[in-house]
Formats: C-alpha cells, sequence, structure tokens
C-alpha cells in the first residue's frame, strides 16, 4: 500500500503542476454551474406557479425529489463526458516519456502502480466533485432538503467515477499516445451510456443490455436508493477494469 | 567465489526477431562490467532482462543467488538501474524525484532525506537540487539519473550508455564516479565506445548480433587487437590540397593496400587514409616516399581504432575459432522499446 500511495502522491503533484488538472475543474465548474442554475430555475418557477394556483393542484414540490434527483442523475452523464480527460494520461504519459522503465524497474508489482495511479486519478475526481458541495451548501442554506439521499446519491457518482476511471486507466495503459487514449475511453464510455437507450427496447437482450448502461446505475442512487445490484455493478465494473489495465501493464513487459 | 550477477542461457525474441541469443556470463561482486557492442547488438535489451524490466524468452538470470522471475521485486529492491533515456519526470525538482525515487525504491522513512543528500552529493548536483528537472541541460539531467540509481544504495548499479550525449568535460567525470563506485558496488555498463571500456571497466563482455563475441580483461582485449591488427593497419596523412600527386606517390609505396582522400578542408589542405600492410614501420616508407615526391607533410598519424575495426578483428576471430562463418550479419534490432 506504501508504494501505491507514493506513486499516487506523484501522479496528484504532476497533474496539479499542469494545467491540465485546472482545465478540467473549470469545465466542470462551470457545466455543473450551469445545469444547476437551470434545474433551480425551472424548480423556482414551478413553486411560483403551485402557489399561485393556492395549493389546489394537490402536489408540493420537494428539493429532494423535484431539483437534486435531477441534479445528481446530470452530474453522472457529465462526469461520463469529462472523466476520460483525467484519465488519459495516467499511464500512456509514463510510456511516452520512459519513466515506464523506472516504474517497472522499481521494487514493486505492477498491480501497484496500477492502483496507485487510479487511487490518484480517484482522488482529483473527488476533488473536483467536492467543487459541488458549494451549490448543494446553498440548497441546505435556505431549505432543509433530507441529507441521507443527499449522501447517496454522491456515494454513486463516487462509484461511478470509481468505473469510468478503471475503464480509462486501462485505455490509457494500452498506449503511448493520451490522445488515442481519451479517445478510445470517450468511445467505450459513450457505448456504455447509450446501452441505455438500447435497452429501454426490452426484451431479453435489452435486460442485459440495461444492466451494462453505466448511468442507468445511477438512477437509484439520483433518488437516494442504494441497492446491493447496483453497487455490486459499479464495484466489479471498477475491479474488472482494474484487472485489465494490470494485465496490460504486465504485457508491456513480455512485449518490451 | 559466487558471483553476484549470473546471466544463464539467455534468449530474447521479439516477435519472430532474435534480439538476444543463449547469452552466458558473470559478474563479480565490486567489478565494473563493459558491455560492449554497436547499436542494435542486445545491449539495452540484456540489461533489460538484468533488470527485471522484461523476462527473457529463455534461460534464466540470477542477482545475489535469487532468480529474477521467481523474486523480482527482491531483486529489484537491490538494483538500481539507469536506462539509455534517463527517465525522469520534467515537471519535478531534483531533490523531489530523488525523494520519490528513494521511497519507490523502498528505503525507510527517516533514511529518505540523508539518502537524496548522500546522491546529491555524489553526483555533484548541489547547484541544481532546487532546479526543475525539465529545464535542465542534458548533461544535467544525465546525472540526476544517475542519482536515481545511486539514491537507494543498491548492490548492483545497471548503466545504459552512461556517458552517451555528455560533453567531454562531462564525460570525465561520470567515468570518475562510476571508477569510485567500483570495489563497494558491482557495476554493469553499456558502452559503444571503446576507450570507455578501458578507462572505467575491469572486465569487458562484447556482443554483436545478440551473440557473445568475447569475454576479457581490457589489457588482454586491446593486445588481442594488437594481434589481429598486426600486419594491417591505417594511416592519416595531411598534405597540400589538391593530393593528386600524393596520392600517386603513396600508392606507389610497397604494402600500400588502398589509398582514399579525404575532403580539402578550411585551411587547404586534405587528409588521406592510407592502409598499408607491414607494421608501424611502414610509416617511414609513406613519409619518405611524400617528401621525396615534393609534398609537403603536414601531420601524419595512426589512424583511430575504430569500434568497426574491433569488431571485424574480433568477431571474425571468434568465428574462425568456433567454426562459424555468420561474424556480425545477424539483423539488427532497433534498441528504442516502445
Amino acid at each position: 500500500m506504501r508504494n501505491a500511495l507514493t506513486i499516487a502522491r506523484r501522479e496528484i503533484g504532476a497533474a496539479l503542476a499542469s494545467p491540465v488538472a485546472y482545465v478540467l475543474f473549470g469545465a466542470f465548474a462551470f457545466l455543473y454551474g450551469y445545469f444547476f442554475a437551470d434545474y433551480l430555475q425551472s424548480f423556482v418557477e414551478a413553486g411560483m406557479r403551485m402557489s399561485q394556483m393556492g395549493g389546489f393542484s394537490g402536489g408540493t414540490l420537494n428539493v429532494n425529489t423535484d431539483l437534486l434527483r435531477w441534479l445528481m442523475a446530470s452530474t453522472a452523464v457529465l462526469v461520463l463526458f469529462l472523466l476520460p480527460l483525467l484519465s488519459m494520461r495516467t499511464v500512456s504519459e509514463e510510456i511516452r516519456s520512459g519513466t515506464m522503465e523506472l516504474l517497472l524497474t522499481a521494487p514493486i508489482t505492477d498491480g501497484q502502480i496500477v492502483l496507485g495511479k487510479f487511487l490518484a486519478a480517484f482522488a482529483l475526481y473527488g476533488g473536483m466533485l467536492a467543487l459541488t458541495g458549494l451549490h448543494v451548501g446553498v440548497l441546505f442554506w435556505f431549505s432543509q432538503p433530507e441529507i441521507a439521499p443527499v449522501l447517496a446519491a454522491y456515494l454513486g457518482l463516487l462509484l461511478l467515477g470509481a468505473g469510468l476511471l478503471a475503464l480509462g486507466l486501462f485505455f490509457s495503459s494500452l498506449t503511448r499516445n493520451q490522445i488515442v487514449a481519451g479517445l478510445l475511453t470517450f468511445g467505450a464510455l459513450l457505448v456504455l451510456w447509450l446501452v441505455e437507450f438500447a435497452g429501454a427496447r426490452g426484451g431479453e437482450l435489452g435486460r442485459v443490455l440495461a444492466y451494462l448502461s453505466v448511468t442507468g446505475h445511477m438512477e437509484g442512487f439520483a433518488r437516494g436508493v442504494i441497492t446491493t445490484r447496483d453497487l455490486v455493478f459499479y464495484l466489479s465494473f471498477a475491479a474488472f477494469w482494474l484487472f485489465l489495465a494490470r494485465e496490460s501493464v504486465r504485457s508491456r513487459r513480455w512485449r518490451g | 567465489m559466487q558471483p553476484l550477477v549470473q546471466v544463464d542461457g539467455v534468449s530474447k525474441r521479439y516477435g519472430k526477431t532474435l534480439a538476444v541469443a543463449d547469452l552466458s556470463f558473470g559478474v563479480a561482486k565490486g567489478e565494473v562490467l563493459g558491455f560492449l557492442g554497436p547499436n542494435g547488438a542486445g545491449k539495452t535489451t540484456t540489461m533489460r532482462v538484468i533488470t527485471g524490466f522484461m523476462p527473457p524468452s529463455e534461460g534464466r538470470v540470477l542477482v545475489g543467488g535469487l532468480d529474477i522471475a521467481e523474486a523480482p521485486v527482491e531483486v529489484r529492491r537491490r538494483i538500481g538501474y539507469l536506462p539509455e533515456n534517463p527517465p525522469l519526470y520534467p515537471e519535478m525538482e531534483v531533490t523531489a524525484f530523488l525523494e520519490f525515487t528513494a521511497r519507490l525504491r523502498g528505503v525507510p522513512k527517516g533514511g529518505i532525506r540523508p539518502a537524496v543528500a548522500r546522491a546529491i552529493e555524489r553526483c555533484a548536483l548541489g547547484e541544481a537540487r532546487k532546479h526543475i528537472i525539465g529545464k535542465l541541460s542534458r548533461g544535467y539531467r544525465q546525472r540526476v539519473g544517475l542519482a536515481q540509481a545511486l539514491v537507494h544504495e543498491p548492490e548492483l548499479l545497471v548503466l545504459d550508455e552512461p556517458t552517451a550525449g555528455l560533453d567531454p568535460k562531462q564525460i570525465h567525470e561520470t567515468r570518475k564516479l562510476i571508477r569510485t563506485l567500483a570495489g563497494e558496488r558491482t557495476v554493469v555498463l553499456s558502452t559503444h565506445i571503446l576507450p570507455e571500456v578501458a578507462v572505467t571497466c575491469d572486465r569487458v563482455v562484447i556482443i554483436a548480433g545478440g551473440r557473445l563475441r568475447a569475454e576479457d580483461t581490457p589489457e588482454s582485449l586491446v593486445a588481442r587487437l594488437g594481434a589481429a591488427q598486426r600486419g594491417r593497419g591505417t594511416w592519416e596523412i595531411e598534405t597540400e590540397a589538391p593530393a593528386d600527386a600524393a596520392e600517386a606517390a603513396l600508392r606507389a609505396v610497397p604494402g600500400v593496400a588502398r589509398v582514399e582522400a579525404g575532403p580539402e578542408t578550411v585551411e587547404r589542405t586534405q587528409v588521406l587514409q592510407v592502409e598499408a600492410a607491414g607494421d608501424r614501420a611502414v610509416a617511414t616508407d609513406l613519409a619518405r616516399a611524400l617528401l621525396e615526391a615534393g609534398c609537403p607533410l603536414y601531420g601524419l598519424r595512426r589512424g583511430g581504432a575504430s569500434l568497426e575495426d574491433v569488431f571485424l578483428a574480433l568477431t571474425t576471430e571468434e568465428a574462425e575459432a568456433n567454426g562459424t562463418g555468420d561474424a556480425a550479419g545477424t539483423p539488427e534490432v532497433a534498441e528504442e522499446g516502445s
């Protein structure tokens, strides 16, 4: 674990020393801010209409179910599009610059290299998500939403990110070109996102496809519902790609 | 005595290309072993196998009695490796980078600072310690590369072309540093420069085409080279340009096999490469012939024994001894891995 943390620490330092992390954080903050403002405005307008009708419509608005839920689900899609930028350079850059030779001749295992890289990317992603605490905090300031569903949604976002980063790490370990790694990751994620729509057509195959949808499993979390099914999906998804990434690093030794 | 490194019948294939074929040699503790060979001879591949970067296709490597394939992490802990292109993170400060590599090599927490300080001292990096690696000159980068290989005080240092790309002063310093390491550490270094081997190494392993061609001390290597070159030598003669008359005069000297005129220099002189049979006495004959023809003689010296000459001399000799015809004709392999 010490070895993995050593690698993770250097990795985070490198990311914070390059503009990539800041550009990514900035882009995320901007897009998230836009979503937030948009959903908040719709929510407020709906609230106004309801109060004009004097409560005769029968329903009431709830910050958890009518605002945060949709915001969190949209965040999942945003994350899907942005995380390839975070994962693409992790291994590719080491291969390109020759520092992979340093790591592969150090007294550490291939698994520790992959784990270190993963932890670093995950920590940066955590920092990125922390930015949204500002917006959500505003809601808590002016309203009294329930905290538990919000925490569940964040847990879901973290698990989703873990899965996406693990997949990105694998594609990054395939090539010395980080752009290629990024595009491969993006393409794979696009497929894993679109299967949700393909899955909606129903049938046996449809159910399989719907299960494979990376964002589909976010819906429960966004509503504040944690199911074993979703937990197992994300954890096994991350573990699967991390395993492949380790094998890919290992095979690099044989290929030279 | 049990050697520190034992390379045992190692072969390495990249697809169908055979980069290293059945290589066996040992490195004794405290020895500086020079690994000599032309580009593409399999030097880098062999070093990568020794350092545990890649497993061999066949054979095995023992370091301190441990098989790399069986205890990779334990073996790599004992090795410091400087690849041909120093593996550096350009965005890091020298000190931070060395601390990272020390930690990576398992130096205990309290020992990291002293270890880094020692490596900086050794490699004369004091001035650059707070500099960003990406902004350092080539010579400094090479020194940082050497420092990262040394930082955890490994028993075995593997240096791939440690002086490549350095200026003469830096080359001299690097060789001196390597010499000071000898005795307390075991060093395996590769080079394609013959004098480097003579200056720094206790023993030399020559490979070409992925095969072992010779294994000897530099002294006996030079002696064998001398023996191989007896009866044939090259001479460089500088004379006035155009050198047509001089060329004709030299050709007439008995024993001269070949005369080749070089390009005219800025000083309006020309250097002639003369290949002549016979020992060094032939130099007098060459000079006399030139002066008698009325051509000025500005310089005369024995042509440098190029690596190619050594190889031709040594490898053909080895091939004859082994009864195999194929000397250096094995296909070359690009050493730049992906």
